[in-house]
């Protein structure tokens, strides 16, 4: 059951070959007998999980149901999901419970999705490891001793090891896409304001994006089909007609432009790693693609524009972590000032703690115009570059990753090498154009990511570009040892 | 030494919008705490503001009643700030862009000179809650009721040289924000708020001395009071060898003084940057005409409207258009009796005095512009005299009904039957042997007490223009 596609469940549900409560129970099951060696996910909501498939049931039984209706899923614990624990993967927020449900929660909930549990992350999505997590680190069920990239890596770890269908992400800087690529599954990051971030403990406002991580981009299509669209309650989302992504991933992509940027191509990318994405390119031109080099010559600066911009927008965004009203609060404070550095001290982790001081440093009077205001100028000649680059190209190509998967502990030591790792996702973060990370052929055995960056609203062709490559090859399909 | 004061002031009006300016929380005053604030307004995780576009409206009628630039692009920033009052940890303003640009207001002096203030900008942003410190034993209880609550900051150049300037500035401010009814403009209820920044330079300098910044006044006697303690206490201290250092204090009205708050060290690096949450506010052509398609007449507009078409003094227009009310009730009564002079003095003269007396605001009042009218149409007919009218409008106050009820049943009807007054005239000349022939030997001034002996006979009520014709042709025999 686990290794079936959305599409292959939901029409076995409508057949019933099986209910939505069996196929809850058998999710439910793996996670217990599987997830202590993964610790995928925080919170486990079998109760509620089975209310809801009961609900699917009866859902299908009178013929109303969607493609979703019944499917099990789970949602990243920075979704806020009323009535079951929202942590944000922090200390801070490990007694929280939110009264409401975010918006991608509530419309996948109206769908029918039935939802599992919540999933581990780096703390308040900061990380490029799973290894901040209050919860501690995820494993990687490739190999074990690996992280599997973050800060979505619950969420990867999860969808790869078949713990649950299909599961939502966020996307800050290649929070969905790079764990995506060292789990070997599917993740798409839409274009920034496709999906409403109400309900989504927000990092940095102005990168933030929902999106979807599953074993296809089939799957993917079916949950962005309903987590996507307008929201009044979102200032920032946008109001763009949604295309059904299902419909359009069987077009044909003969004479498909692909740009391959030689700035993704250059030192710091892992030479076996270079080798398989050029033989998945090969593939696409196999399938009638054609291949553009192009360059973007503003992106070796993405990195240092992006740890201004997403710790100055995250030092204030996590202000009202304050132990005031809800959250963390230490024992016994002495007075105000007590009660907000200690709460603070205590509920968030070292790497949110750094990202706050930066964050506070770069906005500080005297230092705003020379970081802050620099790095929004950069931040525009960045997306100039994609907007050049898209009037040759239809796609962008490259990895997502420079390596594969590495060890725990590897780099906690060494935040600028682990900060090196989103190198080649935070550009499409910076601009808010949507990308996807698939998985092709690994290297010794670990999964590697192919990325693919589209123009604004365009995820219906990623999903038709990345939907072809897997209809003509297998690499989406192989599942980690121990969890076939 | 001669020394010249500085006041500049900033003030927060409240809007009175039907909910929040981020959310759909309601803002109505003096609900039980906590009870009006919702997930947003708590500032809960996850949650996101909407512009409320009232707000904005509201921001660009103020804009266009003093003259200023309307920002077609401006941007709400974060003001970070940690305070338990304060849910997010940073307040949503504008900082660089503000909707409203550039403006002015003119103000007139107590010797009727007017001078024009400059305003440098209105912006809008949200309000914080409110610490309670009473009643918790040690605690600090929080209402967040008030947070999110719009406000338009308006912040006025360094125009003004006396604290009587400043409060006429402030006066003029709260006149206008009720006039385009953007704001109720209740002071109790801390819908209008006051900071002074004041200085001192000897007469002559042209450089600004150190300001001190004396935060939350809340009302325009006390924002007076305040200036000139400051005032003084700046001139003693220079005077004194000392120096004034920049700072926030704090009036306390009950000890007439203000005192130190914070100084410029301790100030916060509020680190504003644009706020990530909310787009740029775009006003087009067609929501700017929107916004001031009902744009009332302004005060000044109307004072000069009031001298020009019923006459007025420049002194009764100015207190006429006080408030839109009054004005509007002035106006009222005027067209109704045709009499604008004798509406003005009634409207500023009886009825303000009753209004005062009772306490009773004018929309309350027991005499409607409609009755007044009615009386001033039966003064101008002689069917009651002026001098009994001012019973009339007793009675009217007090519930008696119409003017022409109250002189019905108070027996007010001026006498005018010719026969009846000179029977009267006839007696009283029959009477007074004596002040009759002092009269007919030559002195005028006699003819007073004839007069008066006539009113006081007729309860008041005969006619004087004929009681004086009757009397100087039966004197004259």
């Amino acid at each position: 059951m686990q290794n079936k596609s959305i599409a292959q469940l939901a029409a076995d549900l409508r057949l019933r070959t099986y209910s939505s409560v069996e196929l809850t129970k058998h999710y439910l099951e793996r996670i217990a007998r599987l997830d202590p060696r993964l610790n995928s996910f925080v919170t486990v909501a079998a109760d509620s999980a089975l209310v809801a498939a009961e609900r699917a049931d009866q859902m299908l039984k009178s013929g109303e149901a969607g493609p979703l209706t019944g499917i099990p899923i789970a949602h990243k614990d920075i979704f806020c999901t009323q009535g079951i624990k929202t942590s944000c993967g922090s200390r801070m927020l490990d007694n929280f419970v939110a009264p409401y449900d975010a918006t991608v929660v509530e419309k996948l909930a109206a769908a029918g999705a039935v939802v599992l549990g919540k999933t581990n992350m780096d703390e308040f999505a900061m990380g490029s490891s799973n290894e901040t997590s209050f919860y501690g680190p995820v494993k990687n069920p490739w190999d074990e001793t690996k992280v599997p990239g973050g800060s979505s890596g619950g969420s990867a770890a999860a969808v790869a090891a078949r713990l649950c269908a299909v599961a939502t992400g966020t996307d800050t800087g290649g929070s969905i896409r790079q764990p995506a690529a060292l789990c070997g599954i599917t993740g798409i990051k839409p274009t920034y304001g496709r999906c409403s971030r109400w309900g989504m403990i927000a990092f940095a406002s102005s990168l933030d994006q929902a999106g979807v991580m599953a074993r296809s981009a089939a799957d993917a299509a079916f949950l962005l089909d309903e987590m996507a669209g307008f929201d009044s309650r979102d200032s920032t989302s946008a109001n763009v007609p949604v295309p059904d992504y299902v419909d359009a991933l069987d077009d044909g992509i003969k004479g498909l432009k692909i740009g391959l940027p030689k700035e993704y191509f250059g030192d710091g990318l892992d030479s076996r790693v270079a080798a398989v994405i050029q033989d998945a390119i090969k593939e696409y031109e196999r399938l009638g693609a054609e291949i553009v080099e192009i360059s973007l010559p503003n992106s070796p600066l993405s990195v240092p524009v992006y740890y201004v911009v997403a710790p100055a927008e995250c030092s204030s965004n996590l202000a009202r972590f304050d132990g005031v009203r809800y959250g963390h609060r230490c024992e016994n404070p002495e007075d105000l000032e007590d009660l907000y550095k200690r709460s603070r001290a205590e509920g968030f982790g070292a790497e949110v703690q750094r990202r706050i001081m930066i964050g506070a440093y770069v906005l500080s009077a005297g230092y705003y115009d020379a970081y802050y205001l620099k790095a929004q100028k950069i931040r525009h000649l960045i997306a100039d570059d994609f907007k050049r680059a898209f009037e040759q190209v239809d796609v962008i190509m490259g990895p997502t990753s420079p390596t594969t998967a590495f060890p725990i502990g590897d780099k906690m030591d060494d935040p600028v090498s682990m900060y090196l790792n989103d190198i080649y996702t935070i550009a499409t973060n910076l601009a808010g154009l949507p990308g996807m990370s698939i998985p092709v052929a690994p290297v010794d055995g670990m999964p590697v990511g192919l990325q693919i960056i589209g123009n604004y609203f365009d995820e219906a062709r990623l999903l038709n570009v990345a939907h072809q490559f897997q209809h003509a090859t297998h690499w989406h399909q192989a599942a980690p040892a121990g969890f076939e | 030494m001669q020394w010249e004061t500085v006041i500049g002031l900033e003030i927060h009006t409240q809007l009175a919008t039907q909910s929040k300016i981020f959310s759909g929380a309601p803002i109505a005053f003096g609900a039980e705490p906590n009870t009006q604030a919702c997930a947003i307004d708590l500032g809960l995780p996850g949650v996101l503001p909407v512009l409320n576009e009232q707000a904005v409206t509201f921001a660009v009628r103020f804009g266009k009643s003093i003259e200023a630039e309307i920002a077609p692009r401006s941007i709400f920033a974060r003001k970070n700030y940690f305070y338990p009052d304060l849910p997010k940890g940073y307040q949503i303003s504008q900082y660089e862009l503000p909707v409203v640009g550039k403006g002015q207001v003119e103000i007139v002096l107590d010797d009727g000179t007017v001078k024009t203030i400059g305003v440098t900008r209105a912006h809008l942003e949200e309000d914080a809650g409110k610490s309670l410190h009473e009643d918790f034993q040690g605690f600090t209880g929080i209402d967040l009721n008030r947070a999110g609550t719009p406000l338009l900051e308006i912040v006025s150049e360094p125009d003004m040289r006396s604290p009587q300037e400043a409060v006429a500035y402030a006066k003029k401010i709260h006149q206008i924000v009720r006039y385009i009814g953007i704001s109720d403009g209740n002071m109790q209820e801390g819908s209008f708020r006051m900071d002074a920044n004041v200085s001192v330079r000897p007469v002559g300098q042209e450089a600004f001395g150190t300001r001190a910044e004396i935060k939350n006044v809340n009302s325009f006697r006390f924002l007076e009071k305040a200036i000139q303690f400051e005032v003084e206490r700046q001139i003693d201290l220079i005077e004194g060898g000392g120096t004034v250092v920049q700072e926030t204090r704090l009036y306390d009205a009950d000890k007439d003084e203000t005192r130190s708050m914070r100084t410029k060290e301790e100030a916060n690096d509020y680190r504003y940057f644009p706020d990530p949450d909310l787009l740029p506010v775009e006003i087009d052509a067609d929501f700017l005409a929107r916004a001031i398609a009902d744009l009332p007449e302004l005060p000044d507009a109307k004072r000069a409207r009031f001298q020009a078409d019923y006459g007025l003094s420049e002194y009764d227009a100015g207190l006429l258009t006080a408030s839109r009310e009054l004005a509007d009730y002035f106006e009222t009564v005027a067209r109704d009796s045709g009499e604008p002079k004798l509406a003005a003095n009634w409207v500023s003269g009886e009825l303000m005095a009753a209004l005062n007396k009772t306490e009773v605001e004018l929309d309350a009042s027991p005499v409607s512009a409609s009755m007044l009218a009615g009386l001033i149409r039966r003064i101008q007919d002689g069917t009651v005299s002026g001098k009994l009218a001012k019973q009339v409008f007793e009675g009217m106050w007090n519930g008696g009904g119409d003017a022409d009820q109250v002189i019905e049943s108070q027996g007010l009807k001026q006498i005018t039957d010719t026969g009846a007054i000179e029977a009267m005239i006839d007696a009283i000349i029959a009477a007074n042997p004596a002040q009759v022939e002092q009269y007919r030997s030559g002195k005028d001034k006699i003819f007073g007490f004839f007069v008066g002996q006539t009113m006081k006979q007729s309860g008041g009520k005969a006619n004087p223009a004929q009681v004086n014709e009757i009397l100087k042709r039966k004197l004259q025999r």
